[in-house]
C-alpha cells in the first residue's frame, strides 16, 4: 500500500481540520476531510481508510462539556464500526478537542465497570490558554510517537486537564505503558507517578494529573493527546525559530510521518 | 413536566467558578468572609419526557462522572435547593438565567444532543446556580448585580425556583401598521423621530414627509424604519461624508465630502501614479478593503467597532463585535475566508475605585474581563486566530470603552467581485431571525416570571460562534461551486440593510413570513430589521438553489429564499401577500438631504514644560515600563488562540521565554507559500490632546513602523482608519476629526500608503448625574486607530525583537526629536505640556524603504519600534525579551535641548533599535547611507540594561527587574 486513505473528520465547530489535513499530505499521506453527518449517514465510510483522525476545535461549541455532543454521537451510533476499525489494525488520532472527543467513545480503553476512570476538566487556571510546552514521550507501543524522546508543541485548550479517577487506575495506565506524552520542564523529571502533578504551572499548563498530555490505547494503535503537532509542521512555527536559527520542517510532522510510515 | 437537572462539582477544591466569585467579590469589595458553591442547571421542559429519560439525560449527557455529580428532581423539587454540604451556615441559592429571547447556544446544542440520544427533544434553557453563605440579602443583591448576572440580558431569582413550563413567544396576529405624518409639524416630526428611534434630524424627516404627500398616502411603519436604517449613521456616514465647513490653523476648508475629499482621494492618487502596478483590488467600496497578494488569491481587511454594546453588555458587545466584522470577511467580494483577527480596547485603569462610578457604568475591570472573554470565545470557537491587538487606558473611556475587532482574509482573484442578477433568489444562510437587536422591543411572552420582561435591546445580543462557522463551510464550499453571484452580511440594520444595499440597482420583492424564526411572536416589521447574528444574504440564480440547499442541509446549516431582485427599482416588501412596502430603491439610496456641519479646530495652547534633571532614571524607566499602555498584556494574548491554522510565523509574544512584545504578527494566509501578511496598529489618544494632526500622523507612522521591524515591505502595506470620537454635531469635536482626517490625506500620499477602508463611530460620550444632580458628560478622546496590513516575500527573513547574541553593535536608525507632549514619561510623572511628536514624511519613507533593504540583506538579528516611552522602554523590552544585556551611550545621539531625558524618553516617530549581526555591520550601514542612523552601544552576556551619558550610568539596571515591572501590571 503506498500512500494510506486518512479520514479527517470534522464536525460543526471543529477548526483544525485543514492543517491537519495538510499534515497528513505533507507526510505522504492521502486525506479526504469528511462532515460528521456524511459519516453518520454513510459509516462504510470508515472502512476505505487507513487512518481516523479527529482534529481539534470546538465540536458542537463544546457545549455541555468539551468534546461531549460529538463523542455521545460516535459512541451511539458507530460504536461497532469503531471498535472494528480499530481492529483490522488501523490508526486513530485525537488532537485536542479530537482527544476529548475519543475519550468519550471508549476507544481509549479507559472505560471499567463503574464509568470512565479519567476524563478532561477544566484546566486549574480556570481559562482557555495558549502556549508551546516540552514534553517527555516514552512511545512503547504508540505507533504515532515511535522515534521521538522529546519534543515541544504549542498547547491551545481550556478543558485540558486529565483528571485520573484514583491512583490504582495511574498505576495501571503507567504499567501499561499508555502514558506516553508528559509535560516536563527543563529541569530533572520526577519519577513520582501521583495524582498531583509533578512539574509547576506552566510548564504543566492545565494541572494535569502526573502531567499527562496524551495517553495511548492497550494496541498502541490510537493516540489522544491536547498538544497540536500539526502547529509545527515548519521550523518557524517555533517561537524561538529567530533566535535559534531554524529552518526546515518542524518536529511535529514526524507523528504524521509515523502515521502513514505504519502502512507501508 | 418540567425538569431540572444540576451538575455539581464533586468535591469543593473542583469548584472553580466558585473560587472565582469569592476572590472578584472581594477584588472588588463588594463582600469578604462568605463562601460560596456553582453548578449549572439545565431546565427541560417536555410532555413526553420520562423520569427515565431524564436520568438518562444527565448520566450519558450533561454529567463527567470523575469530577461532577447530577442532582435530577422536577422543578420545585427540595433536593434542588440543597446546598451543597461543605457550604455551612445560612446559605440562600441564587439563578441566574437568560432572558427569553438572548442566544442561549448551550441549549439549543443540548436539545440535538438529546435527540441524538433518541430521546424526543424537550425545550431546553440553561441556568447558572449559586449558593452564597454568610450573606444577608442586600449582599446578595449586590452581588447578583455587580458579579453574577447582567441585567440586560440575565435575570435573576433568588430562592428556589417556582415554574411549570417553559414559554418562547406567542403567535402574531398581522396588522398593517401606518404612521399619521403629514399633519405633523416640526415638533412632531422630532418628536416621532426620537419616540420611534428613528433617530433622523428634522431635515431628514421633513423630507419623508414630503415623499409621502406627494404620494398622497401615509408611510408604513416598516417604510419608516427601513428610510432610518438606510439613513442612519451608522450605515451612511453621513456626518463624515457630508458637507463641512472647517476652520482650522491650517486655514478654510469646504468640503461636500469630507471623507471623499481627503482620505479616499489619496488612495485614488496612488491607484493613479502607480497605473498599472496598482496594487489595489477593491478599495472603500466592499464590506472591507481589497488588495492583492500572490498568483492566486487578494487579501482583505476590515476592522469594525461595537463600542456602545460592549459598554452595556461587555462579553456579548466584543463577542458580536468580533462575529460581525469576521462576517464582513465572508460577506467581502464572493466571500473571502477568514485567516487571522486583530483586536484593539480602549478601557478606564481597571484600579478605578468601585465608589467612584457614575451611576449605571460597569466597573472597568469588568468590561475588560467581559471584553477578553467576550472576543476569546468567538475567536477560538470559530477557529480564527487573534494575532494582533493592543489595549489603551484613559479615564475618559470609564462610561464609553472601545472595542476595535479587525479580521483578514483571503479571496482567490475570481472570487473579488460579486454582483446580483435580475430575477435571482435572495436567500437568507444561517442563524434564524429573533427579537435579539431590536431598539426597544419588548418582549412580552409568559416566561419564568411569568412576568412581561423587557427584552434586552438592540445593542445586546450574544453571538453563537458556531452558528457562524457552520455558515462560513458551507458559505465558501457554494462560492468555490460557484452557487451565488453576490453575498453581504446581515449585520447593522438586519435584511433591511443587506437587502436594500444588494438590490440597490436593480430592485427587489420579499416575503417576510418566510424567514425562519427563533419563535413565534415576530411582527413584519421586526422581522425585517432583526439584528439577530450569524445570518449572511446571498443572491442565487434559479437554476442554482436545490443545489445550494442541499449543500447546507448536508451541514445541518438553514438556508431559505426570502424573496427575489426584481429589475423594478423598488424595494417591495410583503407578509403573506400584503405588500406591506413599497418605496423607490433611489429614494433610500439617494434621497437623503445632505447634512451640513461646521467644524472648528484650534490646537491648545502651548503650555511651559520643563523636564526633571535627574542622577539616575532608572524609576523613571521602571514607571512607564509599569505603565498599563506599555505594561505586558500577555494574560490577554495567552487566552486568544494564536497559532490556529498553522500559518504562523511571528507571534505577538517573542523571545527566550516567549514573553517580550512583538511590534507585529507574521501569518502565512497559504500553507504551500512562503509569501506572509504582516499585521500591525498605532495608536496613540494622549497625543490628540495636543494636535490630532499629529496624533493621526504618529499613528500611521508607528503602525507602518512596526510592520517594517519585523521585515514587511514598506511599499506593500495597505491601511485602515477607524475613528473614534465624541459628539460630532459639536464643531470644535468635528474639526478635531476633520483635522485628522487631513493628516491622513496627507500621510498616506507622501509615504505612499493607502488607505483601503475605514469606519467611523460618532458620539462616543457618556453623560450621568451627579451627586448633586448636575448632568456631566464625558467625551471620549480622539481616538485615531490606524491598522496595517503589510506582505513580505519570503517569511523565513522576518525578525523578531528580542536580542539573540553578546558582542553585536545597537543602533539607533531615525532622529530623536526633544518631543515629549503625552509622551509617557511626562504621563507617570504628572507633567503637562512639551512639544508632540511630528513626522517627517519624506524621511519616513526612507527610513522605511533602509529598514526593509538592511533586512532583506540578513543583518538585522533584532528590531524594534520606539513607541511609548521612546529609547529607554525599547531597549529594556529587547534586553529582557532575549535574556540579554546592554551597554549603550547616549553621546552620539545629537539633540539640541532637552537633555538625558529627552534622549531616553522622547516619543520621536520614525526610529527603530536594531541588533545588527557583528559580522555584518557594514552592509547595515551601506544599508543606511541615506538614513541618520548611530551606533549607540553593544550587547553584553551580563544581564544589565546601561545606559550612559558622558561617561555616567543615567540607567543601570537589571532585565529581570525590568521584566517584572513591565509583566506584573496586568498578571491577573
Amino acid at each position: 500500500m503506498s500512500s494510506p486513505r486518512v479520514l479527517v473528520l470534522r464536525a460543526p465547530g471543529t477548526n483544525c481540520d485543514k492543517e491537519t489535513a495538510f499534515a497528513f499530505e505533507q507526510a505522504g499521506g492521502t486525506p479526504r476531510t469528511a462532515h460528521i453527518r456524511e459519516l453518520l449517514g454513510n459509516p462504510s465510510l470508515l472502512a476505505e481508510h487507513q487512518v481516523l483522525c479527529i482534529p481539534g476545535g470546538f465540536s458542537y461549541g463544546d457545549d455541555i462539556a468539551s468534546g461531549r455532543i460529538l463523542g455521545n454521537q460516535l459512541r451511539e451510533q458507530l460504536t461497532n464500526a469503531l471498535q472494528e476499525f480499530r481492529a483490522s489494525d488501523k490508526l486513530v488520532l485525537g488532537i485536542c478537542n479530537g482527544f476529548q472527543v475519543l475519550m468519550k467513545t471508549g476507544l481509549l480503553d479507559i472505560d471499567d465497570a463503574e464509568g470512565p476512570q479519567a476524563t478532561l476538566a477544566w484546566n486549574d487556571s480556570g481559562r482557555y490558554e495558549a502556549r508551546w510546552v516540552n514534553l517527555n514521550v516514552e512511545p512503547g507501543n504508540c505507533v504515532f510517537l515511535q522515534g521521538i524522546e522529546d519534543i515541544v508543541l504549542p498547547v491551545a485548550h481550556a478543558e485540558g486537564k486529565f483528571v485520573v479517577r484514583d491512583q490504582q487506575t495511574l498505576d495501571s495506565l503507567a504499567g501499561a505503558g499508555r502514558l506516553v506524552l508528559r509535560y516536563t520542564d527543563s529541569a530533572a523529571d520526577s519519577e513520582t507517578l501521583s495524582l498531583e502533578p509533578q512539574v509547576d504551572y506552566p510548564a504543566n499548563p492545565n494541572g494535569a494529573s502526573a502531567d499527562i498530555a496524551g495517553i495511548c490505547d492497550t494496541t498502541g494503535r490510537v493516540l489522544g493527546l491536547m498538544p497540536h503537532p500539526e502547529r509545527f509542521l515548519f521550523a518557524h512555527q517555533h517561537p524561538n525559530w529567530t533566535s535559534k536559527g531554524l529552518s526546515g520542517a518542524g518536529a511535529g510532522a514526524k507523528l504524521f510521518d509515523n502515521a502513514v510510515a505504519y502502512f507501508k | 413536566m418540567l425538569w431540572e437537572i444540576d451538575v455539581l462539582p464533586l468535591k469543593a477544591n473542583l469548584d472553580r467558578p466558585a473560587q472565582r466569585l469569592v476572590q472578584e467579590a472581594m477584588e472588588y469589595g463588594l463582600a469578604d468572609q462568605f463562601a460560596a458553591a456553582s453548578g449549572r442547571a439545565f431546565l427541560l421542559s417536555g410532555d413526553h419526557l420520562a423520569d427515565a429519560d431524564a436520568l438518562r439525560v444527565a448520566d450519558q449527557l450533561l454529567t463527567d462522572h470523575v469530577v461532577e455529580q447530577a442532582v435530577v428532581a422536577p422543578v420545585g423539587d427540595a433536593r434542588l435547593a440543597t446546598a451543597p454540604a461543605w457550604l455551612a451556615g445560612e446559605v440562600r441559592v441564587v439563578h441566574v438565567l437568560p432572558k427569553p429571547g438572548v442566544m442561549d447556544p448551550v441549549a439549543l446544542s443540548a436539545q440535538s444532543a438529546i435527540a441524538d440520544l433518541g430521546i424526543e427533544p424537550p425545550l431546553v434553557r440553561t441556568c447558572h446556580k449559586y449558593w452564597l453563605a454568610g450573606l444577608d440579602d442586600q449582599q446578595v443583591a449586590t452581588l447578583s448585580s455587580r458579579l453574577l448576572a447582567n441585567d440586560a440580558i440575565e435575570q435573576v431569582i433568588v430562592g428556589p425556583l417556582s415554574l411549570d413550563h417553559l414559554d418562547v413567544g406567542r403567535p402574531y396576529e398581522f396588522e398593517l401598521q401606518t404612521v399619521a405624518l403629514d399633519q405633523l409639524d416640526d415638533d412632531g416630526l422630532m418628536q416621532l423621530s426620537r419616540q420611534g428611534q428613528l433617530y433622523l434630524q428634522l431635515a431628514e424627516m421633513q423630507t419623508i414627509q414630503k415623499y409621502f404627500r406627494d404620494l398622497g398616502r401615509a408611510p408604513t411603519d416598516i417604510e419608516l424604519e427601513t428610510l432610518a436604517q438606510t439613513w442612519s449613521e451608522h450605515c451612511s456616514h453621513k456626518t463624515l461624508a457630508g458637507r463641512i465647513k472647517y476652520t482650522g490653523p491650517d486655514g478654510e476648508r469646504q468640503f461636500d465630502n469630507m471623507l471623499k475629499e481627503t482620505i479616499f482621494a489619496a488612495t485614488q492618487t496612488l491607484r493613479k501614479q502607480w497605473g498599472d502596478d496598482d496594487w489595489c483590488v477593491s478599495v472603500f467600496a466592499d464590506n472591507a478593503g481589497v488588495v492583492t497578494f500572490d498568483d492566486e488569491n487578494h487579501v482583505a481587511f476590515k476592522v469594525e467597532t461595537h463600542n456602545h454594546p460592549s459598554a452595556l453588555e461587555p462579553y456579548g458587545g466584543a463577542n458580536t463585535g468580533l462575529g460581525g466584522v469576521i462576517r464582513d470577511i465572508l460577506g467581502t467580494g464572493l466571500g473571502a475566508e477568514p485567516v487571522c483577527s486583530t483586536d484593539v480596547f480602549c478601557f478606564a485603569p481597571p484600579d478605578t475605585p468601585a465608589d467612584s462610578l457614575p451611576p449605571g457604568v460597569l466597573h472597568p475591570r469588568r468590561v475588560m474581563k467581559g471584553v477578553v472573554s467576550g472576543v476569546r470565545d468567538y475567536g477560538n470557537r470559530m477557529g480564527i486566530p487573534t494575532v494582533n491587538g493592543a489595549v489603551y487606558f484613559d479615564r475618559r473611556y470609564l462610561g464609553n470603552p472601545l472595542v476595535y475587532c479587525g479580521n483578514v482574509g483571503v479571496i482567490p482573484h475570481d472570487k473579488a467581485f460579486g454582483a446580483p442578477q435580475p430575477g435571482d433568489f435572495i436567500v437568507a444562510i444561517g442563524g434564524r431571525t429573533g427579537r435579539d437587536g431590536i431598539h426597544g422591543a419588548t418582549f412580552s411572552s409568559a416566561e419564568l416570571t411569568h412576568e412581561s420582561e423587557e427584552l434586552s435591546g438592540g445593542a445586546v445580543q450574544i453571538g453563537n460562534a458556531i452558528e457562524e462557522k457552520m455558515v462560513q463551510d458551507v458559505l465558501l464550499a457554494a462560492r468555490d461551486r460557484g452557487l451565488y453571484t453576490s453575498v453581504t452580511d446581515c449585520g447593522a440594520g438586519g435584511f433591511s440593510s443587506a437587502v436594500g444595499e444588494m438590490g440597490e440597482k436593480i430592485g427587489a420583492e420579499v416575503w417576510l413570513e418566510r424567514a425562519p424564526l427563533k419563535y413565534e411572536g415576530l411582527s413584519y416589521t421586526e422581522i425585517w430589521i432583526s439584528e439577530a447574528q450569524e445570518r449572511m444574504v446571498v443572491s442565487v440564480p434559479e437554476g442554482n438553489w436545490s443545489e445550494l440547499e442541499s449543500l447546507c442541509a448536508s451541514e445541518g446549516v438553514e438556508a431559505t429564499v426570502i424573496g427575489k431582485f426584481e429589475p423594478t427599482g423598488r424595494l417591495v416588501l410583503k407578509y403573506h401577500g400584503q405588500t406591506v412596502c413599497d418605496l423607490a430603491m433611489s429614494v433610500l439610496h439617494d434621497g437623503r438631504p445632505p447634512v451640513i456641519r461646521e467644524a472648528n479646530y484650534t490646537p491648545p495652547a502651548a503650555t511651559p514644560f520643563e523636564l526633571p534633571e535627574r542622577t539616575s532614571y532608572n524609576d523613571d524607566l521602571l514607571k512607564v515600563l509599569g505603565s498599563l499602555n506599555v505594561a505586558s498584556k500577555e494574560w490577554i494574548i495567552r487566552q486568544y488562540d494564536h497559532e490556529v491554522k498553522a500559518g504562523s510565523v511571528v507571534k505577538p509574544l517573542v523571545g527566550r521565554a516567549s514573553d517580550g512584545p512583538s511590534d507585529a504578527a507574521v501569518v502565512r494566509p497559504v500553507l504551500t507559500n512562503q509569501r506572509a501578511i504582516v499585521i500591525s496598529c498605532g495608536m496613540n489618544p494622549h497625543y490628540g490632546d495636543f494636535d490630532t494632526y499629529h496624533m493621526a500622523a504618529s499613528a500611521i507612522d508607528e503602525a507602518i513602523r512596526n510592520c517594517v521591524a519585523v521585515g514587511a515591505d514598506p511599499q506593500r502595506i495597505a491601511i485602515l482608519d477607524n475613528f473614534c470620537w465624541g459628539d460630532c454635531e459639536k464643531a470644535e469635536t468635528l474639526g478635531s476629526l476633520v483635522r485628522a482626517a487631513m493628516a491622513c490625506h496627507d500621510l498616506s500620499l507622501e509615504l505612499g500608503t493607502p488607505f483601503i477602508s475605514g469606519k467611523d463611530s460618532l458620539n462616543n460620550e457618556f453623560s450621568y448625574f451627579d451627586a448633586d444632580g448636575r448632568k456631566q458628560t464625558i467625551a471620549i478622546p480622539p481616538s485615531l486607530l490606524i491598522s496595517a496590513m503589510g506582505q513580505m516575500d519570503d517569511c523565513s527573513q522576518a525578525v523578531t525583537m528580542d536580542l539573540k547574541a553578546t558582542g553585536n553593535p545597537i543602533y539607533l536608525v531615525g532622529v530623536t526629536k526633544n518631543e515629549l507632549g503625552g509622551s509617557h514619561f511626562t504621563l507617570v510623572n504628572e507633567l503637562t505640556g512639551g512639544q508632540v511628536p511630528t513626522v517627517d514624511a519624506a524621511a519616513a519613507r526612507e527610513t522605511f524603504t533602509s529598514m526593509h533593504t538592511a533586512i532583506k540583506s540578513g543583518a538585522v538579528l533584532a528590531c524594534h519600534d520606539l513607541c511609548e516611552g521612546g529609547l529607554a522602554v525599547a531597549a529594556a523590552e529587547m534586553a529582557f525579551a532575549g535574556g540579554l544585556g546592554m551597554q549603550l551611550s547616549l553621546d552620539a545621539i545629537e539633540l539640541a535641548e532637552g537633555g538625558v531625558a529627552a534622549k531616553l524618553f522622547s516619543e520621536s516617530n520614525t526610529r527603530f533599535l536594531v541588533e545588527v549581526d557583528a559580522s555584518k555591520a557594514a552592509e547595515f550601514e551601506s544599508a543606511m547611507a541615506n538614513v541618520p542612523y548611530v551606533q549607540i552601544g553593544t550587547t553584553v552576556s551580563d544581564t544589565r540594561l546601561s545606559i550612559a551619558a558622558d561617561g555616567t550610568n543615567f540607567v543601570d539596571a537589571d532585565i529581570d527587574e525590568l521584566k517584572s515591572a513591565w509583566k506584573s501590571p496586568l498578571a491577573w
